[in-house]
């Protein structure tokens, strides 16, 4: 074991931490977006929108990040028409590409989480909302929201720690994130398992951060 | 198209024996893992306090830590690791490992992290009175297990396992960074002798999307047979 190595790579590692939670944090902010847009368009009744809306999740659920990362990096870039839109300053940045899948990966999985969270709301719930005369915008919005974020808060607590664990992929793209840095660290130094353990409590402390977050959003919503 | 077709001119015998790679990584994978479940489970579910602590900080650590980051201390670390145990018993040539058993452990011990923990859920979802209507019919320990826990544990676990099995299929994708060539690799080769980046990481999407179709396919029949009588 060599305790010099684990002591100047730790500050490195942890300045490449940075790089992670920002695009964790940004990540997560545009997954929620899509996630609750594709979770209110499951429950429409339009089967061709529903249908579409599940197609989406089927295809980012059922591929792994990685092919997703490269797609969006490696392939749109090769669209001659796509080079000349606007949209080419967004997509020539590896930081953006990866956010961009990141937020379609884990908007996928939240739409998910979600349309199960709006399917579990007790019916009761939004009949006694009808009954008082509440309008089934406020419905919506007042009711069947905050019900829903309440039941999903569980599982979307595991899918910001799968994220923050996929936010290891931006490291294929040549991101200096925890992982980019700690491959470096070790393809130099030749010391795996020391660079391994460093990098990996930082990863198990943020794991454990976000863990008692939830848990602690889970008490202060809980209906009792 | 035809970067597509097979023979010497396209790639689609080289995706074909990519994919079959893929799906030989996901098995060994799998069966890995649960070689390793078989281990820590027991010891999640033991009383004493030792052996969970030690098979909790297995599936902790395994489930809060990157993939990626697993998979680069096998690779970076695998061959050092062996080529030491060999020093001890008097040999100092230098070993290397193949990327497909490296590759197989890594995944293993993340894919064994995850049913470890299905299993325990499945054996303390079963009603108590079962293992004690066992005991008290003076079957023996083994016997019980085996006729009695696991049929109904297995019921229990399968939609678990088929989520299991999903996460191993597409973490086999990380194993390209070792250069195993898999469906990633393959791709990541034509793509660039190709220049045509797009089509090849769409078929490996596609590629992926079908695996995982059918493994599903598969896992519902044998969800229905393990559920007959419920």
């Amino acid at each position: 074991m060599d305790f010099t190595i684990m002591a100047t790579s730790f500050p490195k590692l942890l300045s490449a931490a940075v790089i992670t939670l920002k695009l964790l944090s940004l990540s997560l902010f545009f997954g929620l977006l899509i996630g609750l847009l594709f979770a209110i368009l499951r429950l429409n009744k339009n089967p061709i929108i529903n249908r579409f809306a599940y197609v989406y999740s089927y295809i980012f659920r059922g591929t792994p990040l990685l092919v997703q990362i490269f797609i969006i990096y490696f392939g749109l870039g090769q669209i001659e028409y796509f080079r000349s839109t606007f949209l080419w300053a967004v997509f020539k940045e590896p930081y953006w590409c990866a956010i961009i899948a990141f937020a379609l990966n884990t908007g996928a999985y939240t739409s998910e989480i979600l349309r199960s969270a709006f399917q579990t709301i007790k019916p009761g719930i939004i009949e006694a909302g009808k009954s008082l005369g509440i309008s089934n915008k406020i419905i919506f919005y007042k009711i069947q929201i905050p019900v829903a974020i309440r039941q999903s808060l569980p599982a979307y607590g595991n899918e910001i720690i799968l994220m923050m664990k996929g936010t290891s992929l931006a490291s294929t793209v040549t991101l200096m994130d925890i992982t980019g840095v700690a491959k470096y660290i070790i393809s130099t130094t030749f010391k795996p398992i020391e660079v391994f353990i460093v990098a990996g409590s930082i990863y198990l402390f943020m794991t454990f951060l976000i863990h008692n977050l939830i848990k602690y959003l889970e008490k202060k919503y809980s209906f009792q | 198209m035809e970067f597509l077709s097979f023979g010497k001119t396209g790639w689609g015998d080289e995706l074909f024996y990519a994919t079959l790679m893929t799906i030989a990584v996901s098995i060994t994978a799998m069966l890995i893992g649960f070689l390793f479940s078989l281990i820590f489970t027991p010891l999640k579910l033991s009383n004493k306090k030792f052996l969970n602590i030690i098979a909790n900080s297995y599936t902790t650590v395994i489930r809060g830590v990157p993939e990626l980051l697993v998979i680069y201390l096998f690779f970076f670390g695998g061959s050092g690791a062996i080529m030491y145990v060999a020093s001890i018993f008097g040999y100092f040539e230098y070993i290397e490992i193949n990327a497909f058993i490296t590759g197989s452990f890594a995944i293993g011990i993340i894919s064994g992290a995850y049913s470890t923990e299905v299993f325990r859920g499945a054996i303390q979802s079963i009603d108590k009175g079962q293992f004690e209507a066992a005991k008290v019919l003076g079957i023996k320990k083994h016997i019980q297990f085996f006729k009695i826990i696991m049929p109904q544990m297995l019921r229990l676990a399968i939609p678990n396992l088929s989520n299991v099995w999903q996460i191993t299929l597409k973490d086999t994708s990380l194993i390209s960074v070792t250069g195993l060539v898999e469906i990633m690799r393959q791709s990541y080769i034509a793509a660039g002798s190709t220049r045509d980046p797009l089509l090849f990481y769409s078929v490996a999407a596609l590629i992926y999307l079908m695996l995982t179709f059918l493994s599903m396919k598969l896992i519902n029949k044998l969800e229905i047979k393990y559920s007959r009588g419920f």
